[in-house]
């Protein structure tokens, strides 16, 4: 297989041999992007410069004798909405168009320390706002197994980057499905870490009670490498949990005898297409098969989860994006006569359709006379949706369901109607407002596109999210297909 | 549907200057979600607790330390505008 196909933890075994070197490994990767990007794009930034400067740097570690940690050299892609000292970071936004970051997010500095190579920043719905890519501000991202379709969101030009060989691993954000999805899309694997097991500091704040930062990798050892990474406390970030995180690899056990997997019959049944189901079915069966107890489970709050995440969500954002007035940073309009027309112009030029309409959203939900009416309400619903999963896990060890209602979609098909493209979330927006961990697997193919299947696990138990997946994945070969790109 | 008054009260509430074809879209689309979101009324939530946040964490707090800061050249560094240490707007008042 080519170099820029192979596993990162094949990648490292390269480097620690010193088969390769890590300069070379980097201009492979970059011939790559070169042929491929102007069908993809994938990329909003590119950092060759860099990038071959700290491939050269693990070089002379090695040669100087040094043990490096397994990303170590290592190319990857990061999403831009990840501050990048020195390096511009756009949200894909009109509005962060100019911005460079005076620091960087703390995952960014760990990715750093660990000796990975950053490629470039990956494009992105603008502000982590959709489920295609399509309303990034700058261009769309086309999907690799067919550039007709979109390859997911928000994190859709990390989920490519890894998937065409554009980069061997890459960090994207998840607030309602924006890692899950796009990896489900894109046959890659990606996790949403449970909520405060990563820290958020620098990134770019879309809604801060559903963010979390997490890995878009070829297949589940890299997922548990690349989360010895970037997990753990940090005293930056308020939300981030205390203690120390585990060894990740340590969880890849290809054994699933006795665990007991429940299957919320809310998310295989209406809207989730019969094809997509086929496929989880068959997973299902592989898995039991393995030893694995399966048995159907019900949350019974599921079909509230979309509305109170539509609340939630842009009420947050609609706080948090109050920042963006041409003031510090980024877009100002020019001409103002006073400074809250210049506020208005600027968001009114700076922002994409997609961002208005959740700050309208929000804002709305937040106003007077309408915060207990709308707002309250889906709070309360969230506790609601909280104690579903609360129940489930009493008895199961896992819950699996597929990552998204149907394949790849093509391009435009759902730009008209925000409600639609919403529902393209209805298996994984639930997981964010329960606060737990979310991991896609490629499970199989519909019609030559890659299907997703997603693992939900308890707080903090990462673990059998990443045994169940490592299992599956040890005795299927879904993660071994590559796009005919 | 939302009223056009409602959407332009909105918008200034956020601070968006919106277009007259803006306003119409915005009106149907906010109107639509709202109207989905109306399926939480379904559910009796008179004695649930609210979940604003899924961590059991409170007042999370630090040594009281100077650490390390950015200096200002750094912190304007990204300004649209600024005169000497100071971010530039248009009049104020």
């Amino acid at each position: 297989m080519q170099l820029y196909y192979l596993p990162v933890h094949e990648l490292h075994t390269m480097l620690a041999k010193r088969q390769i070197s890590a300069e070379e490994l980097c201009r492979a990767f970059f011939e790559r992007i070169d042929s491929v990007e102007e069908k993809l794009k994938a990329y909003v930034t590119l950092t060759r410069e860099n990038a071959l400067e700290q491939a050269r740097e693990i070089d002379r570690r090695i040669a100087g004798g040094e043990q490096i940690s397994p990303l170590g050299g290592i190319p990857v892609a990061v999403k831009d909405n990840l501050c990048t000292e020195g390096v511009r970071t756009t949200c894909s936004s009109k509005i962060l168009y100019n911005f460079v970051p005076p620091y960087s997010a703390t995952v960014i500095k760990k990715l750093n320390a660990a000796g990975a190579v950053i490629l470039g920043k990956t494009n992105m719905d603008e502000f982590a706002m959709g489920s295609s890519t399509e309303n990034s501000g700058f261009f769309p991202t086309n999907n690799p197994w067919d550039p007709e379709r979109v390859p997911g969101g928000s994190s859709g030009g990390s989920a490519v980057a890894v998937a065409a060989g554009e980069a061997a691993a890459a960090l994207g954000s998840d607030t309602g499905g924006s890692i899950r999805q796009p990896a489900a899309l894109c046959g890659v694997v990606g996790l949403k870490p449970t909520y405060g097991a990563v820290s958020r500091f620098g990134l770019v704040a879309f809604a801060s009670s559903l963010d979390q930062i997490g890995p878009l990798t070829r297949d589940v050892t890299d997922c548990a490498l690349v989360m010895n990474v970037i997990a753990g406390h940090d005293p930056l970030d308020s939300t981030s949990a205390p203690g120390q995180a585990p060894d990740y690899t340590g969880y890849l056990k290809n054994d699933v005898r006795g665990l007991k997997i429940g299957v919320p019959k809310e998310y295989m049944g209406e809207g989730i297409s019969p094809a997509v189901k086929q496929v989880i079915e068959r997973a299902l069966a592989t898995l039991a098969t393995l030893g694995a107890e399966i048995e159907e489970t019900s949350l019974p709050h599921s079909e509230y989860a979309l509305p109170a995440y539509y609340l939630i969500a842009p009420a947050e954002a609609s706080s948090n994006l109050a920042r963006y007035d041409g003031v510090r940073y980024g877009y100002r309009a020019e001409g103002a006569a006073d400074v809250v027309e210049m506020f208005m112009r600027t968001r009114s030029l700076g922002f994409g359709p997609e961002v208005k309409r959740r700050i309208m959203l929000g804002t709305y939900a937040l106003s007077a006379g309408y915060y207990d009416a709308y707002y309250l309400k889906a709070l309360k619903v969230r506790t609601l949706i909280k104690q579903d999963f609360d129940r489930a896990f009493a008895r199961y060890d896992v819950l699996l369901s597929p990552t998204t209602p149907s394949p790849a979609f093509k391009k435009g098909e759902k730009m008209a109607d925000p409600l639609q493209m919403y529902m393209s979330d209805i298996c994984t927006l639930a997981v964010n407002l329960a606060g737990l961990p979310g991991i896609s697997v490629p499970a199989g193919f519909v019609d030559g596109l890659p299907v997703g299947m997603q693992l939900i696990g308890k707080p903090f138990d990462e673990g059998t999210l990443l045994r169940v997946a490592y299992t599956f994945e040890q005795n299927t070969d879904y993660h071994k297909a590559r796009p005919g790109i | 549907m939302l009223t056009i008054q409602e959407v332009e009260h909105v918008a200034l509430l956020a601070r968006l200057e919106l277009s007259a074809e803006e306003k119409k879209m915005y009106a149907q689309q906010l109107g639509d979600i709202l109207a989905y979101a109306q399926k939480l009324n379904q559910l009796n939530t008179q004695d649930v607790p609210p979940t604003a946040h899924v961590l059991p964490l409170k007042n999370v707090f630090r040594d009281d330390e100077a650490g390390e800061h950015l200096p200002p050249e750094k912190v304007l560094a990204n300004a649209p505008d600024k005169e000497g240490q100071f971010f530039k707007v248009p009049r104020i008042v």
